[in-house]
């Protein structure tokens, strides 16, 4: 080992990096789920028939960990739906008709920021989540430096996964938005180091970052390896600054927060315009995809006009996936009527014979999962536990050889030449440990 | 369109299967096995042939019986029969090859539930198999355990002090011993092709032969000797294809190499002190069985994680 965590070479394939994102004006529905969060889904504040603009707010954030949805297009809303979560959750869903004019809503104005709290506020009201695909609200993970908590800030530009582009493109394109959604963080939270962390294999960006960041004190733009997982959260964190985020701990506890590029440039644009987080860049690419690019689409489009705006598919008869994000972490879409969330980078089709997985085969004991796990972790010890009959040793053993660590990377599916389903199974573990902790805290009351 | 697959992350895999791995196994087995074919002769061909055949047909039989999924075609059973044979002498009989080649495939391997399953190495079990049962009985087949007829084999020789082969004659395989285990520049392409491949780290036959080279040098205080006992004997092709097997190793390379020390230490100690001058293959056979414990010795507690 190098030193650093992460250490699976896998294809890059960032076919898209040199293209620019278009801009999709979408004549189909667009469907805006109230909970593309982590935490409480929003609550609508419009109805059907209502008409709607550009970056009127449609839903209003509910609690403290939510947050608010805002009209991508205008248009009108044709009914609130009930929309079914890849998690098995069903909310409410927004449909809106666009006019195509794209027309902004008159009550777009620059937030006013006096201090840390409107600050905060204002990060909360942009809309913006995920910073990185989980989806946790950006306002949530800021406000644990309301106690001064955080010294450093990490700015994850490290996109290991193959094919998606959408972040090169926010280093490249949006470098200036990025630079000044440093200042603004620097300037309204008093955090003064800021670590610009980019894997090696987009030069362009580590070269971009440096310029624009060329004068700023206490920005640094390191180049990580391009090996996989370096964007994974606690991987860039070690990576970057030595620090280890315990079992059970959030980053802030070890004085770091980890933002993603494309959510400092949303951030800064929106302080400076006041429009909200309505579109995103989403690549799309994969070997059933006619024309791969990079596209600026209106959230809540759907995934079957964004295909169909690069080309459609080379052909409609051999289509085997369609995954929302990237090849190792994302998730199969089971109709292309879904709409792009805030959280979705890539839109992947892959031909039927891209999509094959093979037959799995007895585990021969070869190791590879284990030396691919960047934490360590040893995975045959959770596919073998599932075997016991008895529940309580199961969860012990999963206990025991720390499954809730696994971050479902996919490196030790992906090295397995036995193609176990290895990743498939730390998640039913970790689910069983779950539910039975659950259960005894049920048990307790 | 038809329906969308779903399935879960992550949905690209490495081109690495088991098979592959087998394959390549059995190319780094090849030198060592032409090698015995032109030292020894055809009939070192006919029971490589012999073992091969006996191991798959013997597994797939046994699949056939039990209505378990064939894995034939995985290649181990061909590579359990090439070690195999590779491991005993050409005086071995053909009938004897089949015995030793069906028990270690049926007995070793299939009994325990197949590849990945047996905690023992096949190759290995069934060469002590031979030589237990075959020394006991009767001393008309003697020679089944090259190592245990005094002048055979150079660690012979150097338990009865006659005449050395000379270092030359070592490494091309110009002495008395098992098929496979004479020629050293053979087993050394296989190492090499094997490290290339990744298919083992080179750490552990090195830690497996460099543990032997010292200790014998410490007893014998004697470097040149020392060079004879890694040179002789079964030791580097146990070395570079037993104490390589992932299933019946320990699963990091940490443990991997507490294993192949374990290994050198117990081959010098049934070398120096058992009654059998080779001790390869019971060495491995042992360290085998203490696998599982290695695992537990080894196991790491993972990045961030909390000790208990
Ligand atoms: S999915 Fe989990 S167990 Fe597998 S490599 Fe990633 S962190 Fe390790
Ligand atoms: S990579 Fe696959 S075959 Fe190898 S030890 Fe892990 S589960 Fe077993």
């Amino acid at each position: 080992m190098s030193g650093l965590l992460g250490n699976l070479r896998i294809p890059h394939r960032k076919n898209t990096a040199s293209m620019p994102a278009v801009k999709l004006n979408p004549t189909g529905d667009i469907l805006l789920p109230m909970s593309q969060h982590i935490g409480a889904p929003a609550t609508p504040v419009v109805k059907a028939g209502d008409s709607v603009k550009v970056g009127q707010k449609i839903a209003e954030a509910n609690g403290p960990v939510s947050s608010p949805i805002y009209a991508s297009v205008s248009g009108k809303v044709l009914k609130i739906e009930p929309y079914l979560r890849p998690n098995g959750q069903t909310v409410d869903a927004i449909r809106i008709a666009p006019d195509g004019e794209m027309t902004p809503a008159e009550e777009i104005v620059p937030p006013e920021i006096v201090d840390m709290e409107s600050f905060l506020l204002a990060i909360r009201e942009s809309g913006i989540v995920g910073l990185g695909g989980a989806g946790f609200p950006a306002s949530v993970k800021l406000a644990a430096q309301k106690n001064g908590k955080i010294d450093t800030v990490i700015l994850n530009g490290s996109e290991c996964e193959p094919y998606i582009t959408s972040d090169t493109r926010a280093m490249i394109d949006g470098a200036e938005w990025i630079y000044k959604g440093v200042l603004l963080l620097k300037q309204h939270l008093g955090i003064e180091k800021y670590i610009i962390g980019v894997e090696d294999n987009k030069p362009e960006c580590i070269r971009k970052m440096k310029e624009v960041f060329a004068s700023a004190e206490g920005v640094e733009v390191v180049t990580l390896p391009s090996k996989y997982p370096q964007g994974a959260e606690k991987v860039i964190i070690y990576n970057t600054t030595k620090r280890v985020v315990p079992e059970g701990k959030l980053p802030a506890d070890v004085g770091v927060l980890v933002v993603n590029v494309s959510s400092v440039l949303t951030l800064a644009q929106y302080i400076e315009t006041g429009m909200p987080l309505v579109s995103r860049v989403v690549t799309v690419d994969g070997d059933a995809i006619k024309n791969p690019q990079n596209v600026e689409v209106p959230i809540g489009t759907s995934a079957q006009e964004l295909i169909a705006f690069c080309g459609g598919f080379v052909n409609e008869e051999d289509v085997g996936k369609v995954l929302y994000g990237g090849p190792m972490m994302g998730a199969c879409l089971a109709t292309l009527a879904e709409p792009v969330l805030k959280t979705t980078g890539a839109i992947l089709a892959f031909t039927k014979k891209t999509s094959k997985m093979q037959e799995p085969t007895a585990c021969i004991h070869c190791g590879r999962c284990v030396s691919a796990c960047p934490l360590d972790l040893d995975p045959t010890t959770f596919s073998a536990a599932l075997a016991y009959g008895d529940k309580e040793q199961r969860v012990q053993i999963l206990q025991d050889a720390h499954i809730g660590l696994c971050m479902e990377c996919g490196c030790c599916s992906y090295v397995c030449p036995a193609k176990r389903p290895l990743v498939q199974n730390n998640r039913l573990g970790k689910a069983e440990v779950r539910d039975y902790l659950a259960h005894q805290a049920t048990l307790k009351k | 369109m038809g329906n969308l697959t779903v399935s879960t992350s992550p949905h690209i895999r490495s081109a690495v299967t088991t098979q592959m791995v087998m394959r390549d196994v059995l190319i780094a087995l090849a030198p060592a096995t032409v090698a015995a074919v032109v030292l020894f002769g055809l009939r070192a061909l006919l029971l490589i042939a012999v073992s091969v055949a006996t191991c798959v047909l013997g597994e797939f039989l046994f699949h056939l019986i039990c209505k378990k999924q064939q894995t034939i075609g995985d290649l181990s059973a061909a590579v359990t029969g090439v070690i195999l044979a590779l491991n005993l002498n050409t005086q071995v009989t053909v009938w004897q090859m089949i015995v030793g080649a069906l028990f270690a495939i049926i007995v070793v391997k299939c009994f325990f539930g197949g590849i990945g399953c047996n905690f023992a190495n096949p190759a290995a079990t069934a060469r002590v198999f031979l030589a237990i049962s075959f020394a006991q009985v009767g001393a008309q087949v003697p020679t089944v355990y090259t190592d245990l007829v005094a002048g055979a084999t150079p660690l012979g020789n150097l338990a009865t002090g006659s005449e050395l082969p000379s270092l030359v004659d070592m490494l091309i395989g110009n002495r008395g011993g098992s098929m496979g285990e004479t020629c050293v520049i053979a087993i050394l392409l296989g190492f090499v092709y094997l490290v290339v491949r990744r298919v083992i780290k080179w750490q552990v036959p090195t830690v497996f032969v460099a543990t032997v080279f010292v200790l014998s040098w410490i007893f014998t205080k004697d470097i040149h000797m020392a060079l004879y006992y890694v040179l002789s004997g079964g030791l580097l092709f146990g070395a570079v294809f037993m104490a390589t097997d992932y299933v019946t190793t320990p699963i990091r390379t940490s443990g991997r190499m507490i294993f192949a020390l374990g290994c050198g230490i117990l081959t010098v100690l049934i070398r120096f002190f058992g009654s059998y001058p080779e001790g390869v293959s019971f060495a491995i056979l042992i360290m085998n069985i203490l696998s599982p414990y290695i695992d537990k010795l080894t196991a790491k507690v993972p990045f961030g994680g909390k000790r208990k």
